[in-house]
C-alpha cells in the first residue's frame, strides 16, 4: 500500500495530557488491570485432568469416522470424491463389486492417514452419502506412524464409539446434507 | 572454656549465617515458582501446577517445581565457549553471588530475641549476622557496587556483542541510579540519624511514623532507583531478550547461569529488605508490635512474620509491575535518572534536612503534635509540587511521531527514479 493511498488516514498523535504526564495515574491503572487478571478465571483447561469444551461437536473437525448405515453396513459407495477432494491426498481407497443391491461399488479398504490429513473437512463436504465425517475426539495420539493409519475397521469403530454422543450431521442437525 | 570452641557470640553468628543463607537460597528457589506463577495468572494461565512430591502422584499445587527446576539446570552441561577469557568468565558468577549474599551480613532479617542466658553471649540476641557493623547502609551500598562488577566481567569476558552491549548498559544504568538511590537513603538517614538499619527501623517504630509517609517523595524515588538497582523491568535493559539475547549471561549455561539468575533474585530480595525496612517500617505494625527492646518469644516471632510478610508484599508488587509497564528504551531511562530522580531526589534531601534542622523551632511554635504533623505535611506539598512540575516539564518524555517534512509523493518519486537509474546503471556493461 502506496502512502499516498486516499484508503489511508493519517492520524496525529494527542499530546499527553496532564494525568498522563504524571505518570502516576496510568501506573496505577495498569496495575490494576494486571491485578484483576491475576485473579480472574483462567483460560487453561488443566489437561487430562480436565477435557477442553469443544464449542460444537457438529462442526468441529477432529477424527474421522465412517458412518453405518441402519443395518450396520458401511454407508460408503466407493465413488472417491473424497479421495478426489482431499488437498493433502491421505485417503486410499481400493473399490470391488457391492455384495448389496442398493449399490454397485463398496470399499474393500478404505485407510486414512492421520499423520498427513490437515484436518479441512473437505472430504466430508465432498461426500455424496454423508459416509464420512469428522467427529469432536481432539487428542489423537500414537506410538507409530503405522498405528496412525486408520483403516476401515477402525474408523468403523470411531463411529461405534461416537455415534451415541454425536449423532450424524443430517441437515436437521446443521450437517450438510 | 575449652579453646577448640568458638566463642558462643561466633557460634550465635554461624548459626545466624547458616539460618540466612539456607533462607535465601530456598527463597530464590521459591520466588523462581512465585513469578512463574504470578506470570502465568496475569496472562489468565494456571501457571506449573504438576510438579509435587517426586516419586508419588501428589502434586501439592506443583511445590516440587524449584526441585525440578534446579536439578535440571544443574545437570545441564557446563559449556565453554572457545573464545572467552577463561579466568574471568569463571569468576564474575563467583563474584556476583557472593556479593549478593554478602550484602545480608548487615540487613536484620527480625528485630530481637528474648534474653536466651547463655554466658558469654551479650543479650538481647539480634536477628542481624554482624550486629556491631556501624555503618550498615554503607555496607549494603558498596557490596551492590561490587555485584556490578559480576556484570561486567561476565558482560566483558563472554567476548560476544550482546554480552557485552549487556555489560555497557548495565553499568551505565546502575550508575546512573546508584545516586537517587543514594538521596533517597539519605533522607532516611538524616531523619533516623544513624546508618545502622536495625536503628533505622527501631526510630521509625519509636515514632510510629514510617519514612514512607514521612517522605514520600524521598520513598517514591528510591522505589523507582532499587528497581532499576535490581535491574527488574521496567528497567531489565541489561538483559532485554528481545534485543539481546541474554545480555551478559548470553555465554553463560548450567550451574555458572544458575548462579547469575540465583544472584539476579538475590537483588530483588535485597531491594525489597531495604525498601520494607528503611520506608515501611520493618517489623513494625501499630497496635501489634511494641517499639521497645524487651520481647517475648511471641512478640519477636510475630515481628519476623511481619517483616516476611512485608517483604514479600513488595516482591508481589515487583513481580506485578512486571508484567504491568513495558521496558523504557534506553534514552528514556537515563532521562529520567538525570533529569527527573536526581533532581526530586535532591528536593527531598532539602526538605527533610530542613524539617529535622528546624524541627525544635517547629515543636516550640505548634506543639509535639502541630510539629509532628507539620514535619509530615511539609514533605508532602514537596511531593505534590516537585511531582507535578517533573510532569509539566516532562524531560523524560520523547516525540514519537514521525517526521514528515517531505510530501509522501516526493519520496515515492524519489524511490522510483532510484529504482529507474539503477536499471540503468545495471544494463549498461
Amino acid at each position: 500500500m502506496k502512502p499516498t493511498d486516499p484508503a489511508i488516514t493519517w492520524l496525529e498523535e494527542k499530546p499527553l495530557g496532564l494525568t498522563e504526564r504524571l505518570y502516576l495515574p496510568l501506573f496505577i491503572q495498569g496495575l490494576t488491570t494486571t491485578a484483576r487478571h491475576m485473579v480472574s478465571p483462567k483460560v487453561t483447561v488443566n489437561y487430562p485432568d480436565e477435557r477442553p469444551r469443544v464449542g460444537n461437536p457438529l462442526i468441529y473437525r477432529g477424527v474421522h469416522r465412517l458412518n453405518r448405515d441402519p443395518e450396520g453396513r458401511v454407508k460408503c459407495v466407493a465413488c472417491f470424491l473424497c479421495a478426489t477432494a482431499c488437498p493433502a491426498h491421505c485417503i486410499d481407497i481400493v473399490a470391488t463389486e457391492s455384495p448389496w443391491p442398493d449399490r454397485e461399488k463398496y470399499p474393500e479398504s478404505f485407510q486414512i492417514d492421520e499423520l498427513r490429513c490437515i484436518f479441512c473437512g473437505m472430504c466430508e463436504e465432498a461426500c455424496p452419502v454423508d459416509a464420512i465425517e469428522l467427529t469432536s475426539l481432539l487428542d489423537l495420539t500414537g506410538k507409530s506412524r503405522e498405528e496412525m493409519i486408520f483403516d476401515k475397521e477402525k474408523l468403523l469403530s470411531v463411529f461405534d464409539m461416537t455415534k451415541d454422543a454425536e449423532p450424524m450431521k443430517s441437515a436437521a442437525l446443521g450437517g450438510t446434507l | 572454656m575449652n579453646a577448640i570452641l568458638p566463642s558462643p557470640a561466633t557460634l550465635a553468628a554461624l548459626v545466624k549465617i547458616g539460618l540466612l543463607v539456607g533462607g535465601l537460597m530456598t527463597a530464590a528457589a521459591y520466588l523462581v515458582l512465585l513469578e512463574r506463577w504470578i506470570a502465568a495468572w496475569v496472562q489468565d494461565r494456571r501457571g506449573p501446577n504438576r510438579v509435587g512430591i517426586p516419586l508419588t502422584k501428589i502434586r501439592l499445587f506443583g511445590l516440587g517445581q524449584p526441585l525440578a527446576d534446579g536439578l535440571k539446570i544443574i545437570l545441564k552441561e557446563d559449556f565453554t565457549p572457545k573464545h572467552v577469557d577463561r579466568i574471568l568468565y569463571n569468576a564474575a558468577p563467583l563474584v556476583i553471588l557472593a556479593a549478593s549474599l554478602a550484602i545480608f551480613a548487615a540487613i536484620p532479617f527480625g528485630s530481637v530475641l528474648p534474653p536466651l542466658g547463655i554466658p558469654g553471649l551479650p543479650d538481647p540476641v539480634p536477628f542481624l549476622v554482624a550486629p556491631g557493623l556501624d555503618v550498615g547502609v554503607l555496607w549494603v551500598f558498596a557490596l551492590s557496587s561490587i555485584a556490578v562488577y559480576g556484570v561486567l566481567l561476565g558482560g566483558w569476558a563472554s567476548n560476544n556483542k550482546y554480552g557485552f552491549l549487556g555489560g555497557l548498559r548495565s553499568s551505565a544504568q546502575l550508575v546512573a541510579y546508584e545516586i537517587p538511590l543514594g538521596l533517597g537513603l539519605l533522607g532516611v538517614v538524616l531523619a533516623a540519624g544513624s546508618l545502622k538499619l536495625d536503628a533505622i527501623m527501631n526510630a521509625q517504630a519509636e515514632s510510629g511514623v514510617w519514612y514512607a509517609f514521612a517522605q514520600p517523595l524521598g520513598f517514591l524515588v528510591f522505589m523507582v532507583a532499587s528497581f532499576a538497582e535490581a535491574a527488574r523491568l521496567p528497567f531489565d535493559l541489561p538483559e532485554a531478550e528481545q534485543e539481546l539475547v541474554g545480555g551478559y549471561h548470553t555465554e553463560y549455561s548450567g550451574i555458572k547461569l544458575l548462579l547469575f539468575l540465583v544472584a539476579e533474585f538475590l537483588h530483588m530480595i535485597t531491594a525489597a529488605f531495604l525498601i520494607v525496612i528503611m520506608f515501611l517500617g520493618g517489623w513494625h505494625l501499630w497496635g501489634v508490635t511494641g517499639s521497645s527492646q524487651e520481647v517475648t518469644w511471641v512478640g519477636a516471632l510475630a515481628r519476623f512474620a511481619i517483616l516476611s510478610g512485608k517483604i514479600l508484599a513488595v516482591i508481589v508488587f515487583f513481580m506485578l509491575v512486571r508484567w504491568s509497564w513495558p521496558r523504557f528504551r534506553f534514552d528514556q531511562l537515563m532521562n529520567l535518572a538525570w533529569k527527573v530522580m536526581l533532581p526530586l531526589g535532591l528536593a527531598n534531601l532539602v526538605t527533610v534536612a530542613a524539617v529535622e534542622e528546624f524541627r525544635p523551632q517547629l515543636v516550640s511554635a505548634l506543639g509535639p503534635v502541630g510539629a509532628k504533623w507539620a514535619a509530615i505535611g511539609l514533605p508532602w506539598l514537596v511531593f505534590l509540587v516537585g511531582w507535578i512540575t517533573a510532569g509539566i516539564l516532562t524531560p523524560s518524555g520523547t516525540d514519537n511521531t514521525p517526521i514528515r517534512t517531505r510530501d509522501p509523493l516526493d519520496i515515492e518519486r524519489d524511490i522510483l527514479h532510484h529504482d529507474d537509474r539503477r536499471r540503468e546503471l545495471a544494463g549498461t556493461p
